[in-house]
């Protein structure tokens, strides 16, 4: 037998709202029943108008974040039956709303840009070299930062990106930090001009939260904190070297 | 034309009261207020001994007042929870290694306690002897 949940969604209909209104939906569930097959069960039976984003179903496009009762939630990955006193559902913390549930993470995806998240080598090796070879510790450097899913879970954990949008944020300096510690790039002079900045690793005043809501156990306040180590011996470094 | 009409959510000036974690983050960095008072205290007290015995005494009478023996009792237990949850971050800027394995954080957290107790003990022996 389903139990029934009341289910609080923040609403915005930009051609008839002039500011987003709650609205509450009666959701009949079971154990196993997501937040996001909810909202899919509210779109089909209750109100079709509901928009809001999702695609794999499994914790791995990164498209459905949500805020669950103020927290930053994968609404795939969030079970109604953890909620016994309810839930009120809200579009992701810091981005501008842009109809209900759907948030505009334009900024988000051109900071992810910014840091030439791809491996940088002007001379690559030739085949006849072999093969790159990485030791367990050369890749346990860079291998958890490489997990994210780019949900921007993280930019709305964040209260330094939330007061000051310049900041290049939680994933996108982890996944700065992932090209930087791998081997076979060689990007890392490039990069460092971003870690470096104002709105680079220094932005950061290690809330943590970042790494407490990322789904995919990321840690990007880690990858932050040693972008900070590597920002200060490129300073010492620098000053030696004076000119370059 | 465009339909489009993206609403900003705005902070607020109690953004931090709203969610636990982050309310907790507030506490750890307000430790700085104590603390910058703390020390300006501290200095002062410098300052007097410079003057003579006299000025100084008069300023360690000051520091025995019951208020200014709270203000240190707070100081002292906010700067203690600062560094306890500071000591639990720690291990997250340090990347050291041993050969090919990972120094585990519990050694990186237990030395810094052991460095804290260790520098509290001079401190005392310095004060004591
Ligand atoms: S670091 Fe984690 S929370 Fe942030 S975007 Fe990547 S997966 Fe999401
Ligand atoms: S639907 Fe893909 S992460 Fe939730």
């Amino acid at each position: 037998m389903a139990e029934v949940m009341k289910i609080e969604i923040l609403r915005y209909r930009p051609e008839t709202d002039k500011e987003p209104v709650w609205q509450t939906f009666d959701v009949p569930f079971t154990r196993e029943m997501s937040l996001l097959e909810a909202l899919a069960y509210i779109k089909d039976e209750l109100d079709p108008t509901l928009s809001y984003r999702w695609s794999c179903r499994m914790a791995i496009c990164g498209s459905c974040g949500m805020m669950v009762n103020g927290i930053p939630k994968l609404g795939c990955k969030t079970f109604l039956r953890d909620y016994p006193k309810g839930m009120k559902v809200e579009a992701l913390a810091n981005f501008p709303i842009e109809r209900d549930l759907v948030v505009d993470m334009s900024d988000f995806i051109e900071k992810l840009e910014s840091v030439k998240p791809y491996i940088i080598n002007d001379n690559p090796k030739s085949l006849d070299d072999g093969c790159h070879t990485q030791s367990p510790k050369d890749m346990a450097q860079y291998k958890q930062f490489s997990m994210c899913i780019n949900c921007g879970l993280c930019y709305a954990a964040c209260p330094q990106y939330g007061l000051d949008k310049s900041f290049t944020g939680p994933a996108a300096l982890a996944i700065l930090h992932r090209y930087n510690q791998d081997n076979r790039d060689a990007g890392k002079a490039e990069r460092m001009k971003i870690v470096n900045a104002e709105e680079g690793a220094w932005g950061c005043t290690f809330v943590g939260y970042c790494s407490q809501v990322c789904p995919k156990d990321v840690d990007p306040a880690a990858a932050i904190q040693l972008g900070k180590v590597d920002s200060a011996k490129d300073y010492v470094i620098a000053m030696f070297k004076p000119g370059e | 034309m465009t339909k489009r009409k993206p609403y900003e959510r705005k902070m607020g000036a109690t953004w931090w009261l709203k969610n636990a974690f982050h309310t907790k983050y507030i506490i750890r960095e307000g430790s700085s207020l104590v603390i910058a008072i703390y020390s300006m205290v501290l200095l002062f007290g410098l300052f007097r001994l410079s003057q003579g015995t006299d000025a100084f005494n008069g300023w360690l009478g000051a520091m025995s007042q019951p208020a200014w023996l709270a203000f240190h009792l707070l100081t002292l237990v906010w700067t203690l929870y600062h560094s306890i949850t500071w000591f639990s971050l720690a291990p997250k800027a340090a990347n050291l290694w041993l050969g090919q394995k990972r120094v585990p954080d519990s050694w990186i957290v237990n030395s810094m306690y052991g460095a804290l107790a260790g520098i509290s003990v001079v401190g005392l022996v310095l004060v004591l002897i």
